[in-house]
């Protein structure tokens, strides 16, 4: 049961020709390290036993043997540099991108990634969309604090540092959405720092690019028939069609507002949505706001033209990040919430 | 490893200062000028964090240092060197007048030296004040219009913790060659026992010597 | 504490005065061991919280920023305060000059200021606890450390003094070692864990240094802003993680080497054997504290340092396998024709030797460039420090807190609660951490306070397994406590060990032996007895 269970989580795909070049150097040493540690732990388990006080063997003064520790410090060092060589030889492959990579320039800040594509000058927030067998750099720079964008199914990882520009390069090979974290310490909600890499078809992306949307795409790895179970199990949770407000929902967790929000009253960078709508907002200056309609919106497009009392002007601007209808379902969603 | 006087400790020429755990005060004193060297290793390597950072600076921005450093001025820092290469000497001699036994010598030596760092220190008043007062500050308190380079601030956020840390050491050091003087005119010295005037020596030496790397450093960029 | 007769250095003199102002090294051994086990406590409570709260997947007992203040305290405590001073401090202290033949350390009065440096230090740290907390992790990165408006100025000061007491300390006992050994102690006769403590001073004389200057930049950092390590001033923040990891790589060697020379003491006598490979143990220490300095980038191969950078430390990383395999390899082989006896104190040698393997070969996946792409920020490194450090380290000093129980406090452990402790911590550790490597390979980010759901499994059995190394960790400490106050009186010399401490009575008298000793022979001469 354990292992199947085990099974069920293992949600690590090898997503690119990399991450199965990746996997193998991983074998290699996982296979390595099973060896050695059954020559230590094993040969130290067989020695205790076999020599314990009281057994028949007769002891002996032994203070070195000089063969043996030269071959205990030649074989490791050899193989510690075939490791190295390994290694490094595949990280100039990871760090390398070819030419030909379609450049996607991203902006971490406190938490939250923007992804701005320099062909249309289109903007999206934790979703990047991009096609599957073609190198794709992106290209990072940071607002605030360090930040670290991490594909495990592309076996990538960089840190992202204010005031200089890093990269990291993938190309898919295989379709759907790939989990990505903030893996570099980022304050509050660094654990909630994350975004989805869509990998979609050619055809798909050039149709995404002219403005079709592609709202759920199954995960990376998952079969057909499993992401249909998966939507099938959500869908029987919600047992009726997305209202707005959970289109809305759904939203609020997409573009990175969750960081910040919560819907149950706690507080976190943010005010939470709960009982927000129609009631009486205090601002930083004293004066007093009623949260109608208007007022969340100037919140989310504005956010620093009012500053709610008690809590620091962080929230970036979602302008033009949020289309209109989104907007619309995004305030049903907090009027929703009593 | 000498236990060639391992008797002598309950002999009648046991001195005062010796410690039971030690044989005899030869070994005593090499203990302690050992400790007093790993110290100053220790120091060298906190100082030598700072000059990374500098060099590290220095490379990124040499035209800003170029730009920079010519604020700071260099008669003044050239006087502080010479009083600290004087410090040294006039240590160096109530160093070896302890040695000798002759007390009154020393300790006139001694306040010699404490003078001359406190003419350091208030050389070193004058350049701080008149950086203050032009606004010729570390990093974000940092507000002169002369200087252009937008780097500037980290110029001096460099000089302030480097002469800062240098001047906090001097002081550390006047406070040890007073406590001396006052253990030396208890007549606690002798040519048997001086371990503390030598070690506070190489303290001292040890101070002017980072100084001496500071001064071309920070106020001779070429 | 004590009934025996005779005088010794627990009633030389009384009064908790003659305690505080102590200058006996054995004294102040013992302060340390307390100080440090109490903050062990307090670092393992905090790790508990941690580990309840990843429970699951969203909010189980606390929100994010008490959680984020909880792995900052537990980090710092546990490294600054706990693994650190422990074993030079506590059993350092205590049972180096002895094993020397000396009477005490060199600088007696240097030893007791270091101690109560350590402590003002760590009041320093634990105060900001009740004030806004410190939230950067360990690793006080910038510019977050300068931009979070939480105390973190006194945990840097914390550590920041602590850092001095491990300077005074190493400096105290490099001298110590060189200046104060018996008659007949040669360089060629030194017991192993002098060997050790010789090694892991050096790196404290030369590493801490650093530590202490970076802090200072960085308290300046909050106070004035002199902008060095801050970007919006034109400051480097990846200068501040090289100054950062040129100490405290080094420092994972301050914590391991001193458990490294617990183990090679132990085994030995265990075995009734002298120790396989003396002079490769002895040098491989040099080795491994030398290459420490120069591996400091292997933590930051992903924070955007050149390609040139991390090949180099990458290469030089992978060296430190060969001295530390050496060492494993000799220890095993000690056994090999010997006679081997189960008390507590091997039988943590053995769990150190199989955790501390696990610990040291994931340490090779995460040297090797590519495969640290993945695996940093990841549960996979927590993981592999919690191997190294407990499994080894904590492991080592339970170890070498059994072997020399007798010889501190004169009397005896119980035997079989020390091995129902022993397994419940063995087990217990495998069980929170190896979930921990694959939570890792599979991608989970580490400092995350919630996960994805398809970690849930693993994270639960984690925490499970911390509450068994819970149960384990105090059930030593209320046997030990119990020994202390009514076990059984031990002898001069329990384990029949070659080494000084056990050749004067238990516990040792003040001035540690009643006539100076001269040393005749290695100490691991351990010829072949009747069966
Ligand atoms: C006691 C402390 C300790 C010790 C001893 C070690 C030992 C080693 N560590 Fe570890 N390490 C830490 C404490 C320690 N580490 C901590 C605290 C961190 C994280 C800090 C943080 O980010 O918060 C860390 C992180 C860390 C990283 C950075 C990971 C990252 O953040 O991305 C790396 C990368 O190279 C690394 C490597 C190693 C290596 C190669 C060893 C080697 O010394 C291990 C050598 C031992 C063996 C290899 C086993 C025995 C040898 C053999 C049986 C011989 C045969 C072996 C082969 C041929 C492979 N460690
Ligand atoms: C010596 C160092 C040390 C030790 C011993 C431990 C011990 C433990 N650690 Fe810790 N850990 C670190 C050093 C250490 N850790 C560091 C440096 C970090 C990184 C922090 C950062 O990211 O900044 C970390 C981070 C860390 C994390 C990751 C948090 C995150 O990234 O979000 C987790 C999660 O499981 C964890 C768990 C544990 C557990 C369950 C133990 C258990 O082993 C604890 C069990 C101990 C007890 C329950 C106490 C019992 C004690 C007594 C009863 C006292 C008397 C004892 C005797 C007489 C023997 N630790
Ligand atoms: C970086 C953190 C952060 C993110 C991300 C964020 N917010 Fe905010 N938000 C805040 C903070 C802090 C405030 C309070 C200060 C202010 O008024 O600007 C706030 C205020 C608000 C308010 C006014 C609330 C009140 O109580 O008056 C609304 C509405 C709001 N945010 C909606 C959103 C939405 C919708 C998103 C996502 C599309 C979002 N926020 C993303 C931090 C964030
Ligand atoms: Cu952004 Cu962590
Ligand atoms: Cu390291």
């Amino acid at each position: 049961m354990f292992f199947k269970e085990a099974h069920a989580a293992e949600m690590l795909v090898a997503g690119s020709e990399i991450a199965h070049s990746w996997d193998l150097l991983w074998n290699f040493l996982v296979w390595l390290s099973v060896f050695f540690f059954i020559l230590v732990v094993g040969g130290m388990v067989y020695l205790a036993i076999t020599y314990r006080a009281g057994s028949k063997h007769k002891p002996k003064y032994i203070t070195g043997n000089h063969a043996l520790e030269a071959l205990w410090t030649a074989i490791p060092t050899i193989l510690l540099l075939i490791i190295f060589a390994w290694g490094y030889a595949l990280y100039g492959k990871m760090i390398h991108a070819p030419s030909d990579a379609m450049e996607v320039r991203v902006v971490a800040k406190q938490w939250l990634f923007q992804f701005q594509y320099p062909d249309t000058g289109r903007t999206t927030i934790n979703e990047v969309y991009v096609p599957v067998n073609k190198p794709v750099k992106l290209v990072m720079s940071s607002e605030d604090v360090l930040h670290s964008f991490f594909i495990p199914n592309f076996r990538v990882k960089s840190d992202i540092v204010p005031g200089m520009y890093t990269s990291v390069w993938f190309e898919a090979n295989v379709p759907g959405k790939h989990q990505v974290y903030c893996t570099e310490y980022c304050g509050t909600s660094h654990s909630q720092m994350m975004a989805q890499v869509i990998a979609l078809s050619p055809e798909d992306f050039e149709a995404w690019k002219a403005g079709k949307k592609f709202d759920s795409v199954p995960r990376a790895g998952q079969t057909l028939a499993e992401a249909q179970a998966e939507a099938a199990k959500i869908a029987l949770k919600q047992s009726a069609p997305m209202s707005l407000a959970d289109q809305g929902k759904a939203l609020t967790e997409a573009k990175g507002c969750i960081a910040c929000h919560s819907a149950d009253g706690s507080v976190k960078v943010g005010p939470s949505y709960k009982g927000l709508f129609g009631h009486e907002v205090e601002l930083a200056d004293g004066s007093k706001v009623t949260a109608d309609e208007n007022y969340l919106r100037e919140s989310i497009e504005n956010p620093n033209a009012k500053i709610v009392k008690g809590f620091q002007p962080v929230m970036p601007t979602f302008k033009g990040l949020i289309t209109e209808t989104e907007l619309n379902a995004i305030l049903a969603y907090i009027k929703s919430v009593k | 490893m000498s236990n060639s006087h391992a008797d002598n400790s309950h002999g009648h020429g046991h001195h005062p200062a010796l410690a039971h755990h030690f044989n005899n005060m030869e070994d005593q004193f090499e203990a302690a000028k050992f400790g007093m060297w790993l110290f100053l290793v220790t120091e060298v390597l906190m100082f030598g964090g700072l000059f990374i950072g500098y060099i590290v600076f220095r490379g990124l921005y040499p035209e800003m240092f170029a730009e920079a450093h010519k604020v700071l001025s260099v008669p003044m820092g050239a006087l502080n060197t010479i009083v600290l290469i004087t410090s040294s000497l006039t240590m160096l001699l109530g160093v070896t007048s302890a040695q000798r036994g002759e007390r009154t010598k020393s300790v006139r030596f001694l306040w010699v030296t404490i003078l001359l760092a406190a003419c350091f220190l208030v050389v070193k008043y004058f350049e701080y004040s008149h950086k203050f007062h032009e606004g010729l500050l570390p990093g974000a308190l940092f507000h002169n219009e002369h200087i252009t380079h937008p780097k500037a601030p980290l110029f001096f956020s460099l000089y302030f913790m480097m002469t800062g840390l240098h001047g906090f050491h001097v002081v550390v050091g006047m406070c040890l060659i007073f406590w001396i003087i006052r253990r030396s005119k208890r007549n606690e010295f002798s040519p048997e026992f001086y371990t503390p005037v030598e070690l506070v020596g190489f303290y001292w030496h040890f101070v002017d010597l980072v100084w001496i790397y500071l001064f071309p450093l920070m106020y001779l960029v070429p | 504490m004590t009934t025996s007769s005779h005088s010794n250095y627990l009633n030389h003199s009384k009064g908790l005065w003659s305690w505080l102002s102590t200058l006996d090294h054995k004294r102040i051994g013992l302060m340390y061991l307390f100080t440090t086990l109490t903050f062990f406590l307090v670092g393992g409570i905090f790790a508990l919280l941690i580990r309840l709260e990843l429970f699951t997947p969203g909010q189980t007992i606390m929100d994010p920023n008490t959680y984020n203040r909880m792995f900052t305290y537990h980090g710092a405590i546990m490294v600054f305060l706990v693994i650190i001073p422990a074993i030079p401090g506590a059993l350092g202290n205590f049972i180096m000059p002895i094993m020397l033949g000396a009477k005490d350390v060199a600088f007696p009065r240097l030893n007791l200021a270091s101690y109560w440096i350590y402590v003002a230090g760590a009041v320093f740290a634990t105060s900001a606890l009740f004030l806004k907390g410190a939230d950067t992790g360990w690793t006080f990165y910038t510019p977050y450390s300068i931009r979070t408006n939480s105390t973190v100025i006194l945990v840097l000061t914390g550590a920041f003094i602590a850092g001095f007491s491990s300077i005074l300390t190493g400096l105290n006992f490099i001298v110590t070692i060189h200046k104060l050994r018996a008659p007949g102690q040669s360089w060629s006769r030194l017991p192993l864990f002098v060997w050790a403590l010789y090694a892991t001073s050096i790196v404290q004389v030369l590493a801490t240094p650093v530590l202490a200057i970076t802090l200072l930049l960085l308290m300046m950092e909050r106070l004035l802003g002199i902008g060095i390590f801050d970007p919006k001033l034109g400051g480097d923040p990846v200068l501040f993680q090289h100054f950062f990891w040129f100490y405290s790589h080094p420092a994972v060697y301050i914590m391991a080497l001193p458990g490294f020379g617990i183990i090679s003491e132990v085994i030995p006598v265990f075995s009734r054997k002298p120790i396989f490979g003396y002079k490769a143990i002895a040098y491989s220490s040099f080795g491994i504290a030398l290459i420490a300095f120069i591996v400091w980038g292997h933590h930051m191969y992903v924070s955007g340092q050149s390609e040139l950078a991390n090949f180099v430390f990458s290469l030089l990383t992978m060296a430190v396998a060969v001295p530390t395999g050496i060492k494993v390899f000799s220890w095993v082989a000690t056994m090999y024709r010997g006679q081997v006896r189960f008390e507590a104190p091997m039988l943590y040698a053995l769990g150190f030797l199989e955790l501390f393997t696990v610990g040291g070969l994931t340490g090779v996946f995460l040297a090797t460039l590519a495969v640290d792409v993945h695996l940093t920020a990841t549960y996979f490194v927590v993981a592999h420090f919690h191997y190294v450090m407990v499994g080894g380290t904590i492991m080592a000093l339970l170890a070498g807190l059994h072997y020399w129980f007798p010889k501190m406090s004169g009397r005896m452990y119980p035997e079989k609660p020390a091995a129902i402790a022993f397994w419940f911590i063995l087990v217990g550790f495998n069980v929170t951490f190896f979930p921990q490597f694959i939570l890792g390979a599979q991608g989970m980010p580490r400092r995350y306070w919630g996960y994805l759901p398809e970690f849930t499994l693993l994270n639960q059995i984690s925490t499970f397994g911390s509450w068994l190394l819970a149960v384990g960790f105090v059930y030593i400490a209320i046997y030990l406590w119990k020994a202390m106050r009514n076990g059984p009186v031990a002898t001069a010399n329990p384990w029949s060990g070659l080494t000084l401490e056990w050749q004067t009575s238990s516990p040792p008298p003040h001035d540690n032996f009643a006539n100076t000793p001269v040393v005749t022979q290695w100490p691991y001469e351990y010829r072949v007895e009747k069966a």
